[in-house]
């Protein structure tokens, strides 16, 4: 290019091809004028007079993690095929949106008493399940129920322990009674497992037909192998502009992208981030990179020594180079951590909270401020933490040196990490799944009481805001506990954050997406095929 | 031919003995395998509780010789139970797999036996020449790489630079039958690569074997043409050692497929072989060991039955 192109004018004309309100011949002669090239030129055509959805196509869907011993029952959802497939054939209450709002699904309308621990959810009255049944409070309950009481195998039981009773009031109104105040529940019903499923007369739920209120009903399909569905004309919400939907399990990753190349499936769950680079070189493929809530923490125990010391914990925090870790660990494909367990992709994410940076010379006079010239400590890993942890420890090993502090890498067996390193030893690395919300991570590893403390933090503060916050419906006071929160587990806890592990997924470039991507699950937030559509 | 019945009938009564202690085996391997089923099915989110309704639900709280028996005894009524996980008939569970693994073994059949016997029977005639070398370097090659690694290969150039096969073998109901050939092509040519060095050079080495007996340098003096000499009087004679490898290649078709399997997305019974000992589910687990065992068993069967009936000296035997 000799001239140099006017972003705004080129802004305006895609504006102006996304409304309509352009032909192409004249958008090509306005954008070369602009001085862009004539490829750019097209593509920006192609891309901004797409960005209007429209309905076709059979999109297909390659996805890790299948088995064939997968099943249809909601409480042992586990592999990626079965969360994949239940955000198409299954509804929940609620949503999270592409914003990373809450949002409704079944439940258009839901608001809690005073103290939060009555919840009133109002449902949509045109939702159908696939089988033409309407769907009703009955099967709400019955649903909710299938992962509560002393006879169920649900994996979600944990999440609903505190729910007393769930009832209906009327067919399209449910009622949700807690022991206590709990303002996250209805970012809790957006897990997994709590999907919707037509209930029996006697009141369990059928899980079995594979009936569901999604946006695509199942035609045909084998576990482990592959899905077909089509679209549910007079799905309650808007989306939906596949004609057909086909999900395959492709488990082995050389399969999966070699298919993404070769246009037999239009999108991909995961790729290896060793090979996304020269991916990203196809022209005809577009590779996303979204920040998910699922962390890397390093907790140090705050109740032993040196690390009982803040100006330790925060001299090895500063010790630390996170970018370096991002780029060789994690191969780029990771948000940089910030030493509080709360990710942007989580609601009331504090984002004025200064970015805590590599500085060893600040590290070392805070080491000489807590009477330490120089310092040794031991750092546990295993390999099978997360593909690289032991590497990460070396590196940041070799980083320390520089703050004239000695970190010894010890590596574990892989076997019984969990059970016999983490917890017990002072200093490890650990990986954490995304939580929905920030009150679910901090009460599971953060509270002074918890289980799994892992960093044995004790900040009184911190709790009481904790405890305000779970039952507080004003968001922007909860909003404002989480950023002090997270002040406070930045600068006086003990754990250090290197990074929050990115979602890497690809898509053929003939698939359009909105704007911006749910951090929940890959692609998407699992609901791609409702909301991606193909460029015509 | 009375001989061969009655042989045939002692070795299928030996084959269900074999079987039985196989069953055994199996079963108890699986018990062996630390963790148990409920685990599994129940992942990270699993406490105590939950645990302990689902083993119930599942029928583990027995001991496990009970179990064992409630399956044999369902086993020799040829009912093979269900899926502990799923709750599914095993046997509609892995009979279509079963089928797609059988096809896809019979596919790469069809074109390994031929090429190799006749590369075989061509090289024999050829034998120390270039075309010998370059036959044996090549087929040996490619029975020395793994197959998913072959696999990896055919799909570079076949799939992704000239895009003459699709690169995953996805199937659908009602797809044609060349639609059908189309679509499994590459594994089956993997397949293929992988088992032909052994019946070729199985071949090549029976007949070189024969070439030095007298009746052979009778036909030559003859002034029989080389390749008659090699195909009316040096293969009939060379039937059984060939018999016997082909026997084995074709065994190890059905029951050796499972990487080919997960390189091309193939739903063959190996990837739910693999998914159900990761689950612990025993009766799937069970059900296709047995098939396993079973083809082999027969095979050997068919093998010797064949290697019988092309020569005359153990068709009567003193």
């Amino acid at each position: 290019m000799t001239k140099k192109s006017d972003p705004i004018l080129i802004d305006k004309l895609a504006d102006a091809a996304r409304r309509g309100s352009i032909s192409r011949r004249s958008f090509m002669h306005h954008s070369l004028a602009a001085g862009m090239t004539a490829s750019a030129a097209t593509g920006l055509w192609t891309r901004s007079a797409n960005a209007q959805p429209r309905k076709g196509g059979t999109f297909k869907v390659g996805m890790h993690d299948g088995n064939s011993s997968d099943t249809h029952d909601p409480g042992t959802y586990v592999s990626r095929q079965q969360i994949y497939l239940a955000h198409q054939y299954r509804s929940y209450l609620t949503l999270i949106e592409p914003d990373g709002t809450l949002g409704p699904d079944l439940a258009t309308d839901w608001s809690a008493n005073e103290d939060a621990s009555v919840w009133t959810f109002e449902l949509n009255p045109n939702a159908t399940f696939h089988s033409g049944k309407p769907v009703t409070s009955t099967d709400v309950v019955a649903s909710l129920n299938h992962h509560r009481g002393d006879d169920s195998t649900s994996a979600a039981k944990a999440l609903l322990t505190s729910v007393t009773n769930i009832e209906t009031d009327g067919d399209n109104t449910v009622v949700v009674s807690l022991e206590s105040g709990l303002a996250d529940l209805p970012w809790l019903l957006t897990d997994y497992h709590l999907a919707i499923v037509p209930a029996n007369e006697d009141g369990t739920a059928n899980w079995q037909s594979g009936d569901g209120s999604g946006p695509y009903r199942i035609d045909d399909g084998e576990w482990g192998v592959s899905w077909k569905l089509s679209r549910h004309e007079g799905w309650h919400l808007e989306g939906a502009y596949f004609d057909k939907l086909e999900m395959l399990v492709l488990n082995d990753p050389n399969a999966r992208q070699t298919a993404l190349v070769t246009g037999d499936v239009d999108a991909v769950s995961l790729i290896d981030l060793k090979t996304s680079a020269l991916l990203q070189r196809d022209p005809n493929i577009e590779v996303e990179n979204v920040p998910s809530a699922a962390a890397i923490t390093m907790p140090m125990f705050c109740d032993t020594a040196p690390y009982d010391d803040v100006n330790v914990r925060n001299a090895l925090k500063l010790a630390m180079d996170r970018d370096e870790i991002i780029e060789k660990i994690a191969f780029g494909a990771a948000t940089k951590g910030n030493d509080f367990h709360h990710s942007p992709a989580m609601p009331y994410w504090p984002e004025d909270i200064p970015q805590r940076e590599y500085d060893p010379d600040q590290a070392k006079s805070l080491l000489k401020k807590a009477g330490h010239d120089s310092l040794s400590v031991n750092i546990h890993t295993a390999d099978s933490v997360f593909s690289g942890a032991v590497d990460m420890c070396v590196l940041y090993s070799e980083q320390a040196k520089q703050a004239g502090i000695d970190v010894k890498v010890i590596r574990e067996p892989n076997d019984g990490y969990y059970s016999d390193v983490w917890l017990k030893e002072s200093f490890t690395a650990v990986s954490w799944g995304a939580r929905p919300t920030p009150d679910v991570m901090y009460s599971l590893a953060y509270k002074s009481d918890a289980d799994w403390n892992e960093s044995r933090w004790q900040n009184e503060r911190f709790n009481e805001l904790l405890i305000q916050a779970k039952a507080e419906l004003d968001n922007e006071l909860r909003a404002e506990m989480y950023r002090e929160m997270a002040l406070l587990a930045r600068n006086d806890g003990g754990t250090i954050i290197p990074m929050f592990n990115n979602f890497v997924y690809a898509r053929r470039s003939n698939v359009m997406r909105g704007e911006s991507l749910a951090a929940s699950w890959e692609l998407d937030g699992a609901r791609a095929p409702s909301r991606w559509w193909f460029a015509g | 031919m009375g001989d061969i019945l009655g042989l045939i009938g002692r070795r299928l009564g030996l084959g269900l003995i074999i079987l039985l202690v196989i069953s055994v085996i199996i079963f108890f391997m699986v018990e062996l395998l630390p963790g148990d089923i409920a685990q599994a099915v129940l992942g990270q989110g699993a406490t105590e509780e939950n645990l302990r309704a689902l083993r119930k639900e599942m029928g583990l709280d027995q001991p496990a010789i009970v179990r064992y028996l409630e399956w044999l005894g369902g086993a020799v009524t040829l009912d093979f139970g269900n899926s502990i996980v799923t709750d599914e008939r095993v046997t509609t569970l892995i009979g279509d797999r079963f089928m797609n693994t059988l096809f896809l073994a019979s596919y790469a059949a069809v074109i390994a036996v031929p090429f190799a016997i006749i590369l075989g029977v061509i090289v024999a005639l050829l034998r120390n020449s270039i075309f010998d070398r370059v036959a044996n370097v090549m087929t040996l090659t490619s029975i020395s790489s793994p197959e998913f690694f072959l696999g990896y290969i055919l799909i570079l150039y076949f799939a992704v630079k000239w895009s003459m096969f699709p690169a995953i073998s996805s199937l659908s109901e009602g797809m044609s039958f060349w639609a059908l050939l189309e679509r499994t092509f590459l594994p089956a040519l993997t397949l293929v690569l992988v088992v032909t060095a052994h019946m070729m050079r199985m071949t090549r080495a029976a007949i070189i074997n024969l070439l030095a007996s007298p009746y052979i340098e009778m036909a030559r003096l003859k002034g029989t043409p080389p390749w008659k000499v090699i195909v009316r009087h040096a293969l009939p004679n060379a039937w059984a050692p060939i018999i016997n490898v082909v026997a084995l290649n074709l065994a190890y078709l059905i029951t050796g497929v499972v990487l080919v399997e997960v390189v091309f997305v193939y739903p063959g019974i190996g990837q739910a072989l693999v998914d159900a000992v990761s689950k612990r589910d025993f009766p799937v687990v069970q059900a296709s060991c047995l098939i396993f065992a079973a083809t082999f068993i027969l095979l050997n069967l068919a093998a010797d039955v064949g290697a019988i009936l092309t020569n005359p000296r153990l068709r009567h035997p003193k």
